[in-house]
């Protein structure tokens, strides 16, 4: 079965019209809108592995198929699709995890009177986050990964009516749109400086080698390659969608969000679309390593920026209490993981533990909110407690999970490819730094892992919810052995005996020798850090909820702050936030003081200038005037004092002319 | 081509009917109402027949008309119509009958506000027809009239101190625009945009101009009509006007005035003030570019503090203008400069033509939201003063979340074609100018985000605590269509490039200063 890359837009199309239906299905409508969403992600999945069939052909090629969008000028904008097998594994392993979170997530959100719009929002994810994957333009890919951030929004925010989760949603929307506008200006430069924003166009696109010379040969500020420039622009935009350190705050908040939408978006998928665009542009990224005299290689700054956040997210997750905070946590770190490979150069690693990690952390999320469905909505780990017994598939797959989070060695899939990164930093030539930080993360994860083991699982029920706490139904149970099965399976696809997925990925890919040594290493640090997480957490299980953290009791300044997420959000709202509003304020001073005080200014001006020529007017002008027609009017009025308007007057008058008249004419004629 | 006076009837009609009402002494409210709407909808209709006929490769202005009107001044009627023009006689068309209907329950006097609405509509027709400056400066002129009074008598409280404001303030800009065009005439004795124009380009103007009385006349001409647009478009910071006179309006009003009127100023900037001082607007461009992105980022930032929310689309409504003029003083910038600056200008120039498309639906489509939430909870339109209209009305909240990542930018939809093209040539142009007005973008985000929390989100609470009623089927008439078109031009935005890449190609090619 194969499918060829001039359909490869049905992937994402058969979820976009589930999506159409589900918005416009009533909200009764409860059947039609899951058995869409659910029949359109099966459907997808099986075109993924067609479209994965005709990848693995031929591993090295690249197939495309573009298209005008619309004429611009002289020129066109153009979009397209992309098919290889980066393309077809991420598209298979984002349709499978999805549809098993789909499946779940009818038995979790069955109650929920917005059901239809929960499954229309997935939809809409879904297609979003695959046209990521297909994508064969760097403008097509902004434009889904936009759609896959309004996505996010809208299921962050899907229980709106809690301020808290309407906060988060705007948290995390604004907190990536600061990425995102770094992501358009390095769009921008890239369109600007090579008049395509295809990733492949026979020759002419900007990851092939003609784009790239003339990218790394320019120079800009700071004596930067362009390229570089453009890369860490690009960057930006993965730092804020992938959690990264410092944009890393809104992917806790998160969590407010219904459980599936944590495991689906904020876990398996979309937040790696930012180590997937980096994988994608890895030309670009890597171009400027061809000049080595440059003052700073794109690829640097990823690999640093991924070492501390690898490294952050580790320390902060040990004092989290939240079941589902501490799983974000480790999110961040594993996706810092991700950014460390790709730094020290090892794209096909990180494609390789994002693979592996969306199937554990989906597992580890699902069956969490197994926990949260079967206790109620309890989700702080100290008021859990005892829940091995009652939740037996539960706890199992989730024992599983959290084992192949911590790397335990040979049977789970988090070992290996958290191997493959760990060799690959140990190889870096240009520092060891990142390399001791996952170290270090290494022996954090297992400890926090099982802490939240020991803690949830383990010891007595301490809660009400926790004592009454049943088994979900099959609909979630069956996913979470799903992905448990491939939690364990997909690690062997690239282990160093047979690495049958770094070659797929990767055709040139050759492993180096000499790893037994460090895989030695990281498997006593893994002890180290669950018998150390089971010294503290295990031997002596906690009895009351609100009994004091081992941790806490010992160093409570330190367990404080890393409890507070070591005050980043306060940081920021101290300053970014203070800025913004002060800016703000000082925007709407201005305007209604300054601007429209001057505008008043001229018009109280108009108006005085018009009040002194009125009165000239009236006093000195017409005054001369004036005088003379009140002498005129007071004549007129002596004079008019005759006309009284009275008949019998007039008439008197009248006839007594008449006679004095007559008197006249017979005195005259008498003489 | 037919020979009916197309263009004559475009701008006539809308004016016919405010005559008709007029007349009409004892019609009843449904019947004015009713009247207005058939005669505010001929726009539409003609439009579709125009794009029919219209022929996009042509650059030259079609369907013109051109009578001798007054001899002894060299005064034509002469209308004429190219991409441009085209696409903003296809937005009144649009917006017009839908603010018509959205002011439809709510007005006292039917007949006097039909007959106002329509000879504001056939105003704003007639300045996007006209290309001579006389008729042009009559249309521009005469559509201050009706809607002072459509501001005034419907307005809010403080709307008679609003509307004095906003006329004085145009007609004070327009002044000098009149002055500038009086010694223009006396320099060349011609008010026709095209002919002074070609005068521009091979420099004929300037040297008339300098023989006519000393080099700094040209600057004074430029600075005065300058002045006359940047009051009406309004280019910050002679924006003040405009939040107190959009929010004081009556909501059919307020989406004329912010999808049809606001555009008025910029299509001035478009067919006059660039063909006709290329020069001097190259000169002044690195101020004007400054202050472009004044209206960007502290348009943004002023809309982020308002509390009244017909006032914070207001402002956003400065904040998207700005983008406009942002691409076009980014191409007179880059004008006369070696290199590949056309194919950058271009889209910078495209940009700005769909922006003022996608604004006029967006923008229009957040006043008619905000016009219902204040139906809705007997006038009020706090910031505060509501919370979960989502759970009350859902299918409110929806329409309204389309036309508000619309304006947000949101890729999928119109608005984001647009913007992304503006930003694509003042990339090419100006690549800093661009940086900064990324911050816009964030800022707009930020406060259209707000809105949406409060007002929408959260428990119900407010205004919303009571019944609060989903949309109605009128109002669907008003919010459909718009929401339609943002889906349509968001997917398919060569509907409307198709028909000014032409013309935006024509101009990009012509970087050149005389």
């Amino acid at each position: 079965m194969n499918l060829s890359v001039q359909y490869l837009w049905l992937i994402p199309a058969l979820p976009l019209l589930a999506a159409g239906i589900g918005s416009l299905t009533p909200r009764s409508g409860k059947a039609i809108a899951a058995g869409a969403t659910i029949g359109a992600m099966g459907l997808a999945f099986l075109l993924s592995c067609g479209a994965l069939v005709t990848a693995l052909q031929d591993p090295s090629a690249h197939l495309v198929a573009n298209f005008t969008w619309f004429e611009l000028g002289h020129s066109t904008v153009r979009l397209g699709w992309l098919l290889d097998p980066l393309t077809a594994l991420m598209c298979v392993m984002v349709t499978f995890v999805g549809l098993l979170i789909f499946i779940f997530s009818t038995g979790y959100m069955h109650a929920d009177a917005n059901f239809t719009r929960f499954f229309c929002f997935l939809s809409l994810f879904a297609a979003a986050m695959l046209g990521i994957l297909i994508a064969n333009s760097l403008l097509l890919l902004f434009i889904s990964w936009e759609l896959v951030g309004l996505a996010s929004y809208l299921l962050i925010g899907f229980w709106f009516h809690k301020p808290a989760a309407a906060a988060a949603a705007k948290k995390a929307f604004i907190t990536t749109r600061i990425g995102d506008l770094g992501f358009l200006l390095g769009m921008l430069w890239l369109y600007d400086a090579t008049g395509s924003l295809l990733f492949y166009d026979a020759g002419k696109g900007v990851l092939e080698s003609s784009a790239l010379t003339a990218l790394v040969t320019q120079t800009t500020v700071g004596g930067l390659a362009v390229s570089t420039a453009i890369g860490l622009l690009l960057f930006c935009g993965a730092i804020g969608k992938s959690g990264q350190f410092p944009l890393h705050v809104w992917l806790p908040d998160a969590m407010e969000g219904p459980t599936p939408v944590s495991a689906l978006i904020h876990a398996a998928t979309m937040v790696a679309a930012g180590v997937f665009l980096i994988a994608r542009i890895y030309p670009l990224m890597s171009a400027d390593l061809a000049i080595t005299a440059a003052p700073l290689h794109a690829l640097s700054v990823v690999a640093a920026i991924g070492a501390i956040t690898a490294l952050l997210g580790a320390v902060i997750a040990v004092a989290q209490n939240d079941i589902k905070r501490i799983l974000a946590f480790s999110t961040v770190s594993q996706l810092g993981y991700m950014m460390l490979a790709l730094g020290v150069g090892s794209w096909v690693a990180a494609i390789f533990h994002l693979l592996t990690h969306a199937f554990f952390k989906a597992l580890l999320f699902l069956a969490a909110g197994s926990v949260i469905h079967a206790a109620h909505h309890e989700q702080d780990i100290r008021r859990l407690g005892g829940l091995k017994g009652p939740l037996k598939i539960t706890f199992a797959t989730f024992a599983i999970g959290m084992m192949a989070l911590a790397g335990v060695p040979f049977v789970f899939s988090g070992f290996w490819s958290k191997e493959a990164i760990l060799h690959a930093a140990h190889g870096w030539n240009v520092s060891h730094l990142p390399f001791y930080a996952g170290l270090i993360a290494v022996v954090l994860t297992a400890f926090y892992m099982t802490r939240l083991v020991a803690e949830a699982f383990f010891g007595k029920a301490r809660s009400h919810a926790s004592e009454h706490a049943h088994e979900s139904p099959a609909v979630m149970t069956v996913p979470l052995v799903l992905l448990a099965i491939c939690a364990v399976l997909l690690g062997f696809l690239g282990t160093p005996y047979w690495p049958w997925l770094q070659h797929t990925l990767d055709p040139k890919f050759h492993s180096e020798p000499g790893g037994a040594g460090l895989m030695v290493t990281s498997i006593v640090l893994v002890a180290l850090g669950i018998g150390s997480g089971w010294a503290v957490y295990g031997r002596r299980l906690r009895e009351k909820a609100n009994a004091a953290d081992p941790i806490e009791a010992k160093v409570p300044g330190l367990f404080a702050a890393l409890a507070a997420r070591l005050g980043f959000d306060e940081l920021y709202a101290a300053t970014v936030g203070r800025l913004n509003t002060f800016l703000a304020d000082a925007a709407d001073v201005f305007d209604r003081y300054v601007w429209d005080g001057a505008v008043r200014l001229l018009a109280g001006l108009g108006q005085f200038t018009g009040t002194v020529t009125r009165e000239t007017d009236e006093n000195l002008v017409n005054g001369g005037f004036d005088a003379t027609s009140e002498q005129l009017k007071a004549t007129g009025k002596t004079y008019s004092r005759a006309q009284t308007g009275d008949t019998h007057g007039y008439l008197l008058m009248v006839a007594l002319g008449f006679v004095l008249l007559v008197l006249a004419v017979m005195l005259g004629g008498a003489r | 081509m037919s020979a009916l006076p197309l263009l004559s009837l475009v701008v006539l009609t809308p004016f016919a009917g405010a005559a008709l009402l007029g007349l009409l002494r004892n019609a009843s409210p449904a019947a004015s109402r009713a009247l207005s709407l058939i005669f505010s909808l001929s726009t539409l209709a003609l439009s579709l027949l125009l794009l029919g006929g219209f022929d996009p490769a042509r650059t030259a202005p079609q369907f013109v008309e051109r009578h001798a009107w007054i001899a002894a001044l060299n005064v034509n009627y002469s209308l004429g119509l190219d991409g441009l023009s085209l696409l903003l006689v296809l937005l009144t068309g649009i917006i017009s009958p839908v603010a018509l209907l959205a002011s439809a329950k709510a007005e006292r006097d039917s007949r006097l506000f039909g007959a106002l609405f329509l000879m504001l509509q056939g105003a704003a027709l007639g300045v996007f027809l006209a290309l001579d400056f006389f008729p042009w400066f009559l249309f521009w002129e005469l559509s201050l009239v009706p809607a002072f009074f459509l501001i005034k008598l419907w307005g809010g409280p403080g709307a008679t101190r609003a509307a004095y404001q906003f006329v004085i303030y145009t007609i004070g800009g327009s002044a000098f625009m009149l002055a500038g065009f009086a010694a223009l005439f006396v320099a060349t004795g011609t008010m026709d945009f095209g002919t002074l124009a070609q005068l521009a380009a091979d420099g004929t103007l300037a040297q008339k101009l300098a023989t006519f009385g000393g080099g700094d006349w040209t600057k004074a001409i430029f600075l005065g009509v300058l002045i006359g647009l940047a009051v009406k478009v309004p280019l910050w910071p002679f924006h003040t006007w405009l939040p107190p006179a959009y929010s004081e309006a009556p909501t059919g009003a307020s989406m004329f005035l912010t999808g049809v009127m606001s555009k008025m100023g910029v299509y001035g900037f478009l067919r006059i003030l660039w063909p006709i001082f290329p020069g001097p607007l190259h000169d002044a461009s690195c101020w004007l570019l400054a202050l472009a992105l004044g209206g960007v980022v502290l348009g943004a930032w002023s809309a982020m503090r308002q509390t009244d929310l017909k006032r914070m689309v207001a402002y956003s409504s400065v904040n998207h203008l700005s983008y406009c003029l942002l691409a076009l003083f980014a191409v007179s910038y880059a004008t006369g400069r070696a290199g590949p600056a056309s194919e950058a200008a271009a889209a910078a120039l495209s940009g700005t033509l769909l922006q003022m498309f996608n604004h006029g639906l967006s923008a229009a489509a957040l006043f008619a939201c905000v016009g219902m939430l204040e139906a809705r909870s007997g006038g009020k339109r706090g910031l505060n003063d509501f919370g979960g209209v989502r759970t009350a009305a859902p299918i409110f909240a929806g329409l309204c979340g389309v036309a508000m990542f619309s304006s947000l930018g949101l890729p999928g939809l119109n608005g984001f074609v647009g913007e992304f093209l503006i930003f694509r040539g003042v990339f090419g142009l100006n690549a800093w100018a661009a940086a900064i007005a990324c911050l816009g973008l964030l800022a707009t985000a930020l406060f259209l985000l707000t809105f949406w929390q409060r007002v929408f989100h959260g428990p119900r609470g407010g205004a919303t605590a009571g019944a609060f009623a989903d949309v109605k089927p009128g109002e669907y008439l008003t919010l459909v269509p718009l929401v339609a078109l943002m889906f349509v031009l968001g997917v398919a935005p060569h509907l409307l490039t198709r028909l000014i890449n032409p013309l935006v190609t024509a101009w990009a090619g012509h970087l050149t200063l005389p």
